[in-house]
């Protein structure tokens, strides 16, 4: 537990200081790469909280794909000496996230969650292991349990969910991202008979 | 590593992306903090997924996954909205010539 508790606090300084670098840095390009720092110190967070699969999805779409779009569009426009000045309204906005910021503490402080029962943990441990690797038979006869819930926890894991319960939203999605690639390639495609862009 | 100390630091960071988003005049540094306050919404979702008993436990197992699905779905949906937004940050700077967003008062020619 204790190597645990040292990784999640190295994990949340690097994710907060990161943010902080993001918001707070003049030059762009650096708050870019500091993106990156707080992307990579969320995937560690994930693995610390067992969605190692969630890790890994983080690693390539964040950092190999969203956080590479990112530099591209910094460095084609030129604003980068400029920086990353604040507008007029940053005062109140500092006051209004702080606020929220009292308020999302105490809810998460106040509230009587409804924990995990112990009795369900080991299996729990066995279904977020499931999500992403295959259990083999002897291991789960190693642990004792009934062949009602073996068969549970085989036929659970995130892509049985996606298929079954979340199929629908799950269509959605994807027809969003063919709509967001068409939008996208339509928004920067350049004037017919200017000749820019 | 308790439960509380993860929703703290989402909390952080959601507040500090916010901040920027609402403070920044870069439409750049308004993605990156979105971005931000997306990822903070992912680590209170997959904590809660560790952390927390669903409704539907005693039914079906595989219901502890259910925010790691959501978390999923996040992701799905920030890569769709960077691609979106910086399309349109393209179009705003072929047009105006800046990435300002006080600067920008209009979407077209």
């Amino acid at each position: 537990m204790l190597v645990q508790d040292i990784v999640f606090w190295i994990l949340s300084l690097m994710a907060i200081v990161g943010s902080l670098g993001v918001v707070l840095v003049s030059n762009l390009f650096r708050a870019a790469l500091l993106l990156i720092l707080v992307f990579v110190a969320v995937a560690g967070m994930f693995i610390l909280l067992s969605a190692e699969f969630l890790a890994v999805v983080q690693i390539l779409i964040y950092v190999g794909a969203i956080a590479i779009l990112i530099i591209f569009a910094v460095m084609l426009t030129r604003d980068v000496q400029r920086g990353n000045l604040p507008n007029r309204m940053h005062i109140p906005a500092a006051v209004f996230a702080a606020l929220l910021f009292t308020a999302l503490v105490a809810v998460a402080v106040d509230t009587k969650w409804d924990f995990l029962p112990a009795e369900h943990q080991e299996r729990v441990e066995l279904v977020q292991v499931s999500a992403v690797t295959i259990i083999t038979d002897e291991v789960l006869n190693d642990e004792g349990l009934s062949l009602q819930e073996q068969e549970e926890i085989q036929e659970s894991g995130l892509a049985d969910l996606l298929i079954s319960d979340y199929v629908l939203p799950f269509e959605a999605v994807s027809v969003l991202l063919l709509a967001a690639l068409i939008g996208a390639l339509v928004l920067v495609r350049p004037d017919r008979g200017t000749g820019r862009g | 590593m308790s439960f509380e100390s993860f929703l703290i630091v989402a909390a952080i960071l959601f507040c500090i992306g916010l901040y920027g988003a609402l403070a920044r005049r870069n439409v750049l540094a308004v993605l990156m903090s979105i971005e931000l306050m997306f990822n903070a919404v992912n680590i209170t979702l997959v904590a809660m997924a560790k952390y927390l008993a669903p409704a539907g436990l005693q039914d079906d197992i595989s219901t502890v996954l259910t925010g790691q699905v959501f978390a999923v779905f996040i992701i799905t949906v920030a890569a769709a909205e960077i691609a979106l937004g910086l399309g349109i940050v393209f179009a705003m700077y072929r047009t105006d010539e800046t990435v300002d967003l006080s600067e920008a008062i209009q979407m077209r020619h």
